[in-house]
């Protein structure tokens, strides 16, 4: 409680920007954030999935043997909700395969062999990607309706994580007007340190992404959101900033989830968005992108260069040579980990960070557009016990961010008592863990609530199916008795 | 060519000799990270917190305080043990800690003289008609400890009525063998009530640890500031006394002791920090605990002034233990977004 008032004061103080509840997990930001971010080349094949963002999976456009120029697109659909693949190497088509997400589903994939001569990758490919001289650069010169075309065509999912395709959020709609961008370089997860490294290694890129965005939404106001525990990189990017219309930056509170959408919002702008499944911020006017989908978009709509590569921090007691690397998508987490060097006891590895990653099994799995970290976690580092009764001391609902309470949700999902998980709002759960990494009683509570999400989805298309099924034999029914009566 | 069926599991390189088989990770639901607390813990820091109400005791009633004590806490493990073999789960919940705080919160509760194998007879009922059979930990209604107490006052009503002066009393030469409870004098009216030093010390007669204030507020203080017990049931109950005690006082200031008195003596400041944040038997939700603590709080009072006993906190917590279920459906917290659209 002292602690919490401690915390409390220094927010008011510094003036910065916060959230109500919430809980503090050790940063372990050190094993990498002084590493500058170094380019991996693959020695093994990719595998790449056919989808790996939210929406439509794609198509692959080549025939196998069809040998492929880094930045080719390799798969497309028509679907709305999607983002097309590119080739993130020179490199000859494989055969179709079946990759593994890292959150365990199985996925159509194409096999991209490595060339057999030459580079895999344009010389000095390291060094555009992180090319600091974007000067000249008009973001209102382009038409709005072409930015978000080019995000399209370059594939641009969010990378803080959702993989949202990002041209549906930027796109302009009189209906719903967007009035902020919010670019979330919160990065409050622990251990990860990808995108505070992007934001010091290539600020202008970001910078021009984020004005990018603010000129395809219509958007007057561009915050740069940044927690605390990053001072250097506030500096870098508050110096870039400087001078630019309608750019603001707000230093954030080093609190989880402060990046979280529903958290940043309120923290920031101090609205609040309606809660999921339904309500989105853009319902409040204001839409989040991450750093790295901001640079993104500075290469993809100036530069033309599709979404091939994306930052990944290696890190965690386990790995033995940390660091942040520069990857293709379609990387085999055991190619990368290879070259990293995985420690005798490693207990755990996980996509993303260890609040809200997943772990994975083994290590063929592929690296898709959201993973921003491999977090490898040795056996002192994980936490260790084994669920036990709740005791109902209330730590659970104290902490959600959200406002919800766990334990009733947990209960209800364990009784397979939908319905009531509902009346204690299931949908709205966000999954960041907070009640988990408070729970004395060691309740994996973020799997019972997801559990409950899918047996709330299966359970409402049943009724769906049924009731359908119910009107059809009505109808048919009724249809001839009907003119007879009359 | 199938690439994913070609690669090997990627651990160390092929030279390195006794690292090619194919490493196994755990696998589990994300959070990875604890802050640390455990039950257990818990559990020991509310020991912890009883202690200087413990010494208390021990200075005021001296080695009767320890038997009895001792004799809840034993009730409670045998009953625990007994139950867990009956069920066939393992001793586990032995360890954690919950049986041990039942009892000593119910030798608390219980009269100095009492005989120490009625209160071991309280604490195997405490545990078996009020925790064990609702299946365990966490799944009981009432505070066990006060159900075992309120067995107690049925089975041996003399007994638990019967109050002695302290080892401080005597030693200042007051030769009794029973000795009125503050809330006692207050409720007859008898001429000679104690000081607000002694009640904040303990030297007045009363259950086991409910006679000092002050240790109560040192250890519940303590816990508050720990984060183990919550800070609202306290303030609720306390400042519901308070303000039930100052309104009866100023309409009848001869029948009715003042704020302080009422907050000092009995089982008040004991309860509010330690049985009324007792977790199983409370809501869950904020809202719920304001609501649980003001109605403690009311209750105690409605029972000291108008009631047939002379202090009523087991009678309050057991009420308001079995309307939690109905204030926990009535305070649903809403979500920081609003609830679910349909």
């Amino acid at each position: 409680m002292i602690a919490a008032l401690r915390e409390r004061i220094h927010v008011l103080q510094k003036g910065l920007k916060s959230f109500q509840r919430g809980v503090h997990p050790p940063h372990r930001k050190a094993y990498t954030e002084h590493r500058p971010i170094e380019l991996f080349v693959p020695a093994k094949d990719l595998v790449i999935p056919m989808a790996q963002s939210l929406g439509a999976a794609c198509e692959p456009i080549h025939k196998p043997r069809t040998e492929v120029k880094y930045g080719e697109k390799i798969a497309d659909t028509d679907a709305f909700v999607s983002a097309p693949i590119h080739a993130p190497i020179n490199g000859v088509i494989g055969a179709g395969t079946i990759a593994v997400l890292p959150n365990g589903r199985r996925m159509p994939a194409i096999g991209l062999k490595l060339p057999t001569e030459g580079s895999p990758l344009p010389d000095n490919f390291l060094a555009s990607f992180l090319d600091r001289n974007w000067d000249g650069v008009e973001p209102t010169s382009f038409d709005p309706d072409e930015i978000c075309q080019k995000i399209r065509a370059g594939g641009l999912v969010g990378q803080g994580g959702a993989t949202f395709p990002t041209f549906i959020k930027l796109k302009r709609n009189s209906a719903r007007p967007i009035d902020t961008i919010l670019l979330n370089g919160a990065e409050c997860e622990p251990y990860l340190t990808a995108d505070h490294r992007l934001m010091l290694e290539c600020p202008e890129a970001i910078i021009v992404g984020l004005q990018l965005a603010m000129h395809a939404a219509g958007a007057q106001r561009g915050i740069i959101c940044i927690e605390e525990n990053k001072p250097d990189a506030i500096e870098v990017m508050r110096k870039v900033a400087r001078g630019r219309a309608g750019l603001e930056l707000a230093v954030c509170a080093t609190k989880y989830p402060m990046g979280g959408e529903r958290q940043l919002i309120p923290a920031v702008l101090g609205r609040t968005v309606p809660s999921a499944p339904k309500g989105l911020p853009l319902d409040v006017g204001v839409v989040v992108i991450n750093v790295a989908t901001a640079h993104s978009i500075a290469r993809a709509v100036v530069r033309d260069l599709p979404f091939t590569h994306r930052v990944v921090t290696v890190t965690g007691g386990g790995a033995q040579r940390p660091g942040n690397f520069l990857v293709p998508l379609g990387t085999l987490f055991g190619d990368l980990l290879e070259q990293c060097g995985v420690a005798d006891d490693a207990a755990k590895v996980i996509a993303g960070g260890p609040m809200m990653g997943p772990t994975v099994p083994h290590l063929e799995v592929s690296v898709v557009k959201g993973v921003n970290g491999i977090l490898i976690m040795s056996d002192a580092e994980v936490a260790h016990g084994s669920e036990s009764p709740c005791i109902r001391c209330g730590r659970c609902i104290d902490n959600c961010p959200l406002y919800l309470s766990p334990t009733k949700l947990a209960h209800a999902v364990k009784h397979r008592d939908i319905e009531t998980a509902e009346r204690y709002d299931l949908m709205a759960c966000c999954e960041c863990g907070c009640c988990s990494f408070v729970c004395p009683a060691n309740i994996p509570l973020p799997q019972y609530i997801r559990s409950g999400k899918n047996l709330a989805r299966v359970q409402a298309a049943q009724k769906r199916a049924q009731e359908q099924a119910e009107q059809a034999k009505a109808k048919a029914a009724e249809a001839p008795p009907e003119p007879a009566a009359k | 060519m199938s690439q994913a069926d070609s690669i090997p599991p990627a651990q160390g390189s092929a030279d390195q000799p006794g690292k090619s088989e194919p490493k196994v990770f755990h696998v589990s639901s994300a959070p990875h990270l604890t802050e640390g607390a455990t039950t257990r813990r818990i559990m020991f820091e509310v020991l912890a917190a009883m202690l200087p109400m413990f010494i208390i005791a021990v200075y005021m009633f001296g080695g009767w305080a320890l038997a009895l004590t001792v004799a809840t806490v034993a009730g409670c493990l045998v009953a625990e043990a007994a139950t867990n073999m009956i069920r066939g789960r393992g001793q586990a919940s032995l360890g954690d800690g919950s049986a041990i705080v039942t009892g000593v919160i119910l030798a608390f509760s219980l009269p100095p003289s009492l005989n120490p194998y009625m209160a071991f007879i309280g604490g195997a009922v405490a545990i078996l008609l009020a925790k064990a059979v609702f299946g365990g930990l966490g799944q009981n209604l009432f505070n066990p400890a006060m159900v075992g107490r309120a067995f107690l006052m049925v089975c041996f009503p003399g007994a638990m009525v019967n109050f002695v002066p302290t080892r401080l009393m005597e030693a200042a030469g007051v030769d009794a063998t029973t000795m009125a409870t503050p809330l006692y004098a207050a409720a007859r009216h008898l001429a000679e009530l104690p000081s607000q030093w002694e009640l904040l010390i303990g030297n007045v007669g009363g259950c086991v640890g409910e006679t000092s204030a002050l240790a109560a507020l040192v250890g519940g203080l303590w816990l508050v500031l720990r984060r183990v017990a919550d800070w609202r049931q306290p303030v609720a109950v306390l400042g519901s006394v308070a303000v039930f005690a100052a309104i009866a006082h100023w309409l009848a200031p001869d029948k009715y002791q003042g704020v302080l008195y009422n907050l000092n003596s009995g089982a008040l400041m004991f309860g509010a920090f330690f049985i009324a944040t007792d977790y199983v038997g409370a809501p869950v939700t904020p809202k719920g605990r304001w609501i649980f603590g003001i109605g403690v709080g009311v209750l105690v009072m409605v029972i000291r002034l108008f009631g047939a006993y002379p202090e009523g906190f087991m009678f309050a917590i057991l009420i308001m233990n079995a309307l939690t279920p109905l204030i926990e459906r009535w305070t649903t917290p809403t979500p920081f977004g609003g609830h679910v659209a349909a």
